[in-house]
């Protein structure tokens, strides 16, 4: 009878006390069972059922935008989000960015031997959730098991793909001097709530992860006709890496204006406890939108509506300069540069 | 945040510039140097050298800690990391000096030493308790700041007999900086280096008081004023430096009151006394051989000393040829006199100690301030 076995005779998953083993990658039956009892029943969707190596997608009718993460984040548990809807979020993100409507997403797991189960049936159904919400199947994935101390309990590889409507145009290269900088909320909450649970840091604030799917609210900011220019989701080295480069990629310079950029006043905080800049710090559900200087006020109305968006300000403008320099206007009243971000500030924030 | 956005505010920052700009005298040059990084960061940081007339110039002082770390030290590091197979813990921006080789303790780390940031030297005796088969070291570095800390947890692995744990003390001096400086032939001799007084330290002096700067002011004829870190401390003490010099007064005037006094927290100074000794002379990046500057591990707690345990001797060590982080450090230069800056050595790509922390002059220069060195056109 082909090899199965009578239902009823196989043991399910023991989830509450089960821990990932290499039988769990090796291909056989063991690896069969967690795919259909773990990730098949949360992640359920046509697309997943048709059961083979890769999924069957109807075409599309436009430009495909795709995009791919990494998600390596510790802890894997943090306030307000974990690894699981983090690297949905991250990638649906990466690909509205480009003004795509997101379609489908792939998911790659390696898992270390060892990793308890009841761990990851929670990322896996939060994964689920964050997808189920964005209204974006994870359509297609792989499973992988590494020795124990050859990884980190689970990395999880996110892959996305969506399409462009016709007249969209975003790219960090399309920048002209005069344009408005906009940001849709405050600034440095994910950095600061994974650093408020990192182990060696007993360092407890309210301080809540912004992973959020972005995809909604860049297709209003897109229907509202405004002309925008790029779209940029600040996530590692935080506003100041990523302005950076989109001066450098528009080859302009950008001034931003300290008293416009919102941050909460308790990840200030902890940043100044801490010697962090805000402005270094990661965002997982929050944008940069540039745009016509006519077009500004317009644009920050509808972000301002949304409500992902509701601290959105504008923050500064694009000019010309040789040396593609950001510079910002302090609230003491002095200049300086905002540079690229040196070394390493926060490793394994997403 | 309260305690702290009161002393960032552009309002008042107006008022005691328009006060500096009164009073600073148009025929007189006022040269002060801020000794410290902290006052470093934050002068660039805020753009405070824009607010101050011409005849108003800061120098870029020594009291950076990882700047003035020879090579030889992080050398030693290195060598327990990786030929001792010893976990190193140290802080942060440590991680970034270069050392001999091409290498630097966070190289040291890809190459497989065990390598570990820390943020107080408590997480280094809570790695030494995890794992006690293996050697813990802590690469203690910094000025009085530090030190007390460093002094509380070998006192702490002695009484717990935590014995896989040791500390490589590299911990420096304010005082015998600062008249070493006043010493050097630049300032004394040949005046390359106009030095009117000094921006005393926030950190430091909340430890030692502010007692020993009144040496500077009897001995040299030079005021010291000593200021908290926020940029408002700083615009205060330049105020109060040129009313000093305009009185023709050389005192020791404490702006940081809210942490400073007199005579300091002579608890810690207690706990400093009863574990660290004073070394003979330490080597200083920039420097130099700088007499009675440092401190060592007391013989009675030498089983907590690296330098004794591993018998891993210093090697002094010449920094790069191109590299003018001695001059800099001494106030003989600045950041964009040098060949490399901004070339070579920038804050990715360190040739420097001085380009490694944000409190060093030349990455606080590079990362805020650079713009003002070529023309931009302004929006």
């Amino acid at each position: 009878m082909n090899g199965e076995v009578k239902k009823g005779y196989v043991r399910g998953l023991d989830i509450k006390n089960g821990r990932v083993d290499m039988s769990h990658g090796s291909g056989g039956r063991a690896m069969a069972q967690l795919i259909e009892e773990l990730f098949a029943s949360a992640f359920d969707n046509e697309y997943l059922r048709q059961g083979n190596d890769g999924a069957l997608l109807p075409a599309a009718g436009g430009r495909l935008v795709m995009a791919t993460d990494a998600h390596v984040v510790s802890p894997l548990f943090f306030p307000g989000g974990d690894i699981g809807c983090l690297s949905v979020h991250g990638t649906i993100n990466d690909v509205a960015v480009m003004g795509a409507k997101p379609l489908y997403l792939a998911a790659s797991f390696i898992l270390e031997e060892g990793f308890p189960l009841v761990d990851l049936q929670r990322i896996v159904q939060s994964m689920a959730a964050a997808a189920r919400d964005a209204g974006v199947p994870v359509v297609t994935g792989d499973t992988k098991v590494v020795e124990q101390g050859k990884a980190d309990g689970v990395f999880i590889t996110t892959t996305g793909v969506g399409v462009v409507m016709d007249g969209v145009d975003l790219t960090g290269a399309n920048v002209r001097p005069g344009d408005v900088i906009l940001i849709s909320g405050s600034m440095g909450d994910h950095g600061m709530a994974i650093m408020s649970r990192r182990e060696n840091l007993d360092f407890d604030v309210p301080i809540e992860s912004d992973t959020a799917a972005l995809h909604h609210l860049i297709a209003a900011m897109l229907e509202s006709g405004a002309d925008i220019r790029c779209l940029r989701d600040p996530t590692r080295g935080g506003l100041a890496t990523t302005l950076n480069e989109i001066a450098k990629q528009s080859r302009v310079g950008l001034t931003i204006n300290e008293e416009a950029i919102p941050v909460k006043p308790v990840v200030a905080a902890a940043c100044e406890f801490l010697g962090l800049d805000p402005l270094y710090v990661a965002n997982e559900g929050k944008l940069i939108a540039i745009c016509a200087a006519s077009d500004a006020e317009r644009l920050l109305a509808v972000m301002r509506a949304h409500p992902l968006a509701g601290d959105a300000a504008i923050i500064g403008a694009a000019h010309v300069d040789p040396h593609h320099f950001v510079q910002m206007k302090t609230s003491f009243g002095g200049r300086r540069n905002v540079d690229w971000l040196a070394g390493e500030q926060l490793p394994r924030i997403c | 945040m309260k305690y702290i956005d009161e002393f960032r505010d552009g309002e008042l920052a107006k008022n005691i510039v328009a006060n500096i700009r009164r009073e600073a005298a148009t025929d007189k040059n006022y040269s002060f140097m801020e000794f410290c990084g902290g006052h470093t960061h934050a002068i660039s940081r805020y753009g405070i050298a824009d607010l101050l007339p011409a005849n108003v110039r800061m120098i870029h002082g020594p009291g950076c800690p990882v700047c003035v770390l020879p090579i030889g030290r992080v050398d030693q590091a290195i060598r327990l990391a990786l030929e001792l197979n010893v976990i190193v813990c140290t802080y942060a921006d440590t991680m970034r000096v270069p050392a001999s080789d091409n290498l630097s303790l966070m190289r040291a780390k890809a190459r497989g030493g065990d390598v570990r940031m820390i943020y107080s030297p408590q997480d280094a005796l809570k790695i030494a308790r995890d794992n006690p088969l293996r050697e813990v070291v802590f690469f203690a570095i910094g000025f009085e700041t530090t030190t007390p800390p460093t002094a509380l947890i070998i006192k702490q692995a002695k009484d717990e007999g935590v014995t896989n744990f040791s500390v490589l003390c590299n911990h420096v001096l304010t005082p015998a900086a600062i008249t070493h400086i006043l010493q050097s032939p630049e300032v004394r001799q040949y005046g390359t280096v106009p030095l009117d007084g000094f921006i005393g330290p926030a950190h430091v002096s909340v430890v030692i008081g502010s007692q020993p700067y009144e040496h500077f002011s009897s001995e040299y004829r030079k005021p010291v004023v000593i200021a908290g870190f926020e940029p408002l401390d700083v615009l205060q003490a330049i105020l109060m430096l040129i009313r000093q010099i305009n009185d023709g007064r050389a005192e020791v005037e404490n702006e940081f009151t809210r942490a400073v006094t007199r005579e300091g927290n002579l608890k810690a100074q207690a706990m400093v006394s009863e574990v660290l000794e004073l070394r003979r002379s330490f080597e200083w990046r920039g420097l130099g051989e700088v007499p009675y500057s440092a401190l060592k591990i007391r013989s009675a707690y030498a089983l907590y000393d690296a330098e004794t345990r591993y018998g891993i001797g210093y090697k002094p060590v010449a920094d790069n040829k191109a590299c003018e982080c001695g001059a800099i450090l001494r106030g003989v230069k600045k950041p964009q006199d040098c060949k490399v800056f901004g070339t070579v050595c920038t804050p990715e790509n360190p040739l420097g100690s001085c380009m490694v922390s944000s409190e060093g002059a030349c990455a606080a220069h590079y990362s805020y301030g650079r713009f003002k060195d070529i023309e931009v056109v302004s929006v």
